[in-house]
């Protein structure tokens, strides 16, 4: 059985498994993180959403073999520490706005939230409701309009 | 009989007189408190006319039956000053523990942050008490966590008083500390022990007055939000469970097909990660197939894919939109003679998935004697019972865990995941970790009926004489919790008789809000017993959404046929006040009847249920710039682009929860209208991802960012002493106001729901065999 190692939240781990084993899996099943959800399996409904090297992937579609010793992986568990913070201003202005609702979809809704905003101050722009309008992630509870307006604001305290 | 005595005196009167209810004091090592709502009123009309539901509704019915064991639901103080309550409910998101923790705070004097609720496993004793259904949880619970609330404060003060030999009505309770006038006080965690009954006895318990709540009717952020926003949240599949392996079932091409035999299980069992593979047949309680047990769900999606399975089909087979239609226009129930002009139309609705994001999931340890099972369950108790008969045990031998659900809008009132696991569990004699792939969600899982809605309205010059409404559906399920109580509180109905269930519930929800002269509306259904052919639940606002459009699309086309504006025609013929004032409150607020662009226009929607009324004005964008709109493996069509939603609930408990739960309702009613169905071909649904079923995204929820005005919730003021319900209470109104804005914006009448069920398909279907599609392998390439 191979071994594939990656930094996990700042922290190096190791896990032996068969290298097509999707991230999804060695994150939840083989090292108990959970934060990052199923929701398809299909990279469509993003609900597993965490970074890599800083950009938002879905794990669910990505073979741990091509997950590099020095790739950073962040799932929502290690959001704050990446900016040193209790909580990451996205995580705040979800609070604030009360976006939730179950809630199973919000840890992907942020980690997409906060690539997004990085992505298009990257790119020297403002955010628009085109931006928005690009995040594929599902809420099946409809917390749409309030995860509008958190990433505004948000967007502006970042 | 137990003794009486009068309650806490505490705060004066000023002549004002309160309600004064029974409360017990339980027998315990600390303060534990209960309420009797036995001889509660039981509701009555306050409007004479000539629909069922003014004089008595779905939602008067399951807090009348809750209410039976209303004193076996406690609330316990701890030695460390915090309470305790385990929620007979469930938490699906629709914010029910936040709700719960406010009341409780509120009526205890403590903060709410020393309010801890659990969810309660399944309490057989509690008999119609724990279920999670009709929006009816804080109607049933707002007097029994009062009263419970209020014996335990009560007692508290009593038990002070005379520790600190201080008269009662001198005492201060605040932020769980009793305190004197001369400045001693004692906390709530320090009084508990003294405060407990050393039996159980009847006492009298005093409500706070309105005026004196400090949380309820105050926008309070979910309890929970924390945990979500840091991942910590546990959902059933998050849990540990010792020995629960990642396990998952390959399912059949048709619906309920069941599995035969596999013909390669060696060579399945020898893949990597596999430790086990059954054959579970599919059953009325157990949707089956063939269950793999693996370390990882990926290795369970590798083996599901290589099995190779034998199956035979089952009813649905071969069956297809067009046929499951013309048996349901052959259902259809006649109208009543008429005279006069008529208008006369007939909608369809297709099938649509009645799923939350968390698909469906449960772990099960099914031992000798034993099983202990975790699952997001709506309807615990009779889950538990039917579980036990399942397996053999007797009902004290199961545990049944309410675990948080990942969403519902209806669909964990079903307890399909954990049966599941448990046969699969009993099958394998390991404890299972069972999780339903998206695409069997979509194809295998409970759907909304597809139904039809035939509405013909009699009129004569500026007079409504008659309105008739059949509405024919596939048979909605509503076995499992719903009907036991339907079948035990209305009396006349059979256990099982299952066109019963659905009429009654039919007749106890459906209403026509205005004045229009003999009113009549049917319901008939096809494909009995519910799950013979079509697996259904009572998908969030069960019939009202379908009920609704086709009744305000029709109100439209005769306020049309006589001349009058949409608004001002449903204002001088809604027969209600609080229907008028949501009615005036949202046409204000939306300017109604403001210039609007060609293809562009205004559309509105009135609903009433749950004790509150809605009004919904909705703005559509249908110019080809914004249909044409192309999102990658994604729909876009029309977009709406304002919603005004004036909700009266009659006591908003949590404005900021209900808020959001008419935000979750109003994307509800757009996906309904616009975009969100399934297609049936040939036995199977052929939608298998949240890329086929257009469920609202971003790009079709309205934008808030300004200039645009996005969302619009309006709560009315409180003008009533009791809550009403919310958590499906934004559908209906927001699916009509999309529909009638459509109509009005292309001048054409939709017929057939969603709107573009009708056109090409936007996606190739996935294949049925194998039944789930692999996970892909090119996630890198898309991150950013």
């Amino acid at each position: 059985m191979p071994t594939y190692t990656f930094i996990l939240n700042g922290a190096q781990v190791s896990v032996d498994c068969a290298g097509e084993v999707r991230l999804l899996w060695v994150l939840r099943d083989l090292l108990g993180v959970h934060g990052p959800k199923y929701g398809c399996g299909l990279d469509v409904c993003k609900a597993c959403t965490c970074h890599i090297n800083g950009k938002a992937f879905s794990p669910c579609s990505v073979p741990v073999s091509d997950v590099q010793p020095t790739d950073q992986i962040t799932t929502i568990e290690g959001l704050p520490a990446t900016v040193g913070q209790p909580l990451h201003p996205m995580q705040q202005a979800w609070l604030k706005y009360d976006v939730a609702q179950c809630g199973y979809c919000q840890p992907g809704q942020i980690m997409a939230a906060v690539a997004l905003v990085k992505q298009v101050r990257a790119e020297g722009r403002q955010l628009t409701d085109a931006d928005i309008d690009s995040l594929r992630n599902v809420c099946r509870c409809g917390t749409y309009p309030r995860i509008r307006e958190a990433i505004v604001e948000a967007a502006a305290t970042m | 009989m137990p003794d009486v005595e009068v309650g806490d005196e505490r705060t004066g009167t000023n002549g004002i007189s309160r309600r004064r209810f029974l409360g017990y004091l339980i027998a315990a090592p600390t303060l534990v408190a209960a309420a009797d709502l036995q001889g509660a009123p039981p509701a009555s009309a306050s409007v004479a006319t000539v629909q069922p539901v003014d004089v008595y509704d779905l939602t008067d019915l399951l807090t009348d039956a809750a209410n039976l064991t209303a004193s076996l639901i406690t609330v316990t103080i701890n030695p460390d000053g915090t309470a305790s309550f385990a929620l007979p409910r469930a938490e699906v998101g629709q914010g029910i523990t936040t709700a719960v923790a406010m009341v409780l705070a509120d009526e205890l004097e403590l903060p709410i942050e020393k309010v801890d609720i659990a969810l309660s496993d399944a309490r057989p004793e509690l008999a119609f008490n724990q279920l999670t259904g009709g929006s009816n949880s804080m109607h049933a619970l707002y007097d029994q966590l009062r009263v419970a609330a209020a014996t335990a404060r009560g007692q508290l003060a009593r038990t002070a008083a005379k520790q600190l030999e201080t008269p009662l009505r001198t005492l201060r309770l605040k932020d769980g500390v009793v305190s004197a006038p001369d400045g001693r006080s004692l906390s709530y965690g320090s009084l508990t022990r003294a405060a407990a009954a050393p039996r159980t006895r009847a006492v009298l318990a005093q409500l706070k007055p309105a005026a004196q709540q400090r949380l309820v009717g105050t926008p309070q952020p979910r309890i929970d939000a924390m945990q979500i926003v840091t991942g910590t949240k546990r959902f059933a599949m998050d849990l540990d469970v010792p020995g629960a392996l990642p396990t998952m079932v390959c399912r059949p091409p048709t619906i309920n097909g069941t599995a035969l035999a596999v013909l390669n299980e060696a060579q399945v069992r020898a893949m990597d990660g596999v430790t086990d593979v059954a054959i579970i047949p599919h059953t009325q309680l157990v949707p089956g197939g063939v269950a793999v047990r693996a370390a990882t769900f990926g290795q369970c999606i590798d083996a599901i894919r290589a099995l190779q399975v034998q199956w035979a089909p089952g009813a649905a087979a071969g069956k297809a939109d067009a046929d499951v239609l013309q048996d349901l226009i052959d259902a259809e129930l006649a109208m009543t003679p008429t005279v006069g002009r008529t208008l006369d139309e007939r909608f369809t609705f297709s099938f649509r998935p009645g799923d939350p994001l968390e698909t469906n999931c449960a772990v099960a340890d099914v031992r000798p004697g034993t099983a202990e099972i975790w699952s997001a369950l709506k309807s615990p108790i009779s889950f538990q019972e039917t579980v036990a008969q399942m397996l053999g045990l007797p009902l004290s031998g199961v545990q049944a865990h309410v675990t948080q659900g990942g969403g519902s809008f209806g669909r964990h009132l079903f307890a399909d995941a954990a049966f599941e696991a448990a046969a699969i569990s009993k099958a394998m004699g390991r404890p299972v970790k069972l999780m339903w792939h998206r695409t069997d969600n979509f194809r295998q899982g409970r759907v909304h009926p597809m139904c039809t809605s035939r509405v013909r309205i009699a009129y004569l010059g500026n007079t409504v004489l008659a309105f008739d409404q059949r509405h024919t559906s596939v048979a909605t399920d509503f076995t499992h919790g719903l009907g036991e109580i339907l079948s035990a509180t209305l009396g006349n109905l059979p256990e099982g008789d299952f066109l019963g269930y659905s009429q009654s519930i039919f007749t106890l929800t459906a209403n026509v809000p205005y004045n229009f002269g003999l009113v009549t509306q049917l319901l008939n259904e096809v494909y009995h017993p519910p799950g013979s052919v079509f697996n259904t639940s009572s998908v969030r606002n069960i019939y009202s959404p379908e009920v609704t459009v086709a009744k305000e699309l029709m109100v439209d086309q005769v306020a049309k046929a006589m001349g009058r504006d949409p608004y001002r025609f449903r204002r001088s013929f809604v027969r209600d006040s609080r229907m008028l004032a949501v009615l005036d409150t949202a046409a204000r607020a939306a300017s109604w009847g403001k210039a609007m662009a060609p293809l562009t226009a205004q559309g509105i929607g009135l609903h009433h249920e749950y004790k509150g009324y809605a009004a919904c004005v909705a703005e559509i964008d249908c110019t080809p710039q914004t249909v044409n709109r192309v999102v990658e493996n994604g729909y876009t069509g029309p977009r709406v682009t304002k919603v005004t939603y004036a909700v009266d609930v009659g006591l908003p408990i949590n404005p900021l929860g209900l808020e959001a739960q008419m935000i979750g309702g109003i994307m509800d009613g757009i996906a309904q209208a616009l975009t969100y169905g399934l297609h049936l071909r040939e036995g199977y649904f052929l939608e298998g991802s949240w890329d086929n079923a257009y469920y609202t995204r971003q790009w079709n929820c309205p934008p808030n960012a300004p200039p645009a005005e996005g969302i619009q919730v309006i709560i009315m003021p409180p003008n009533q002493s009791e809550p009403g319900g919310a958590g499906e209470f934004g559908v209906a109104a927001s699916m009509a106001a999309v529909a009638s804005a459509y109509a009005r914006a292309t001048g054409t009448v939709p017929t057939s729901f969603p709107i573009n069920h009708h056109q090409r398909l936007g996606f190739t279907a996935l294949p049925t065999v194998p039944p789930i599609p692999q996970s892909p392998t090119d996630g890198l390439q898309e991150a950013f």
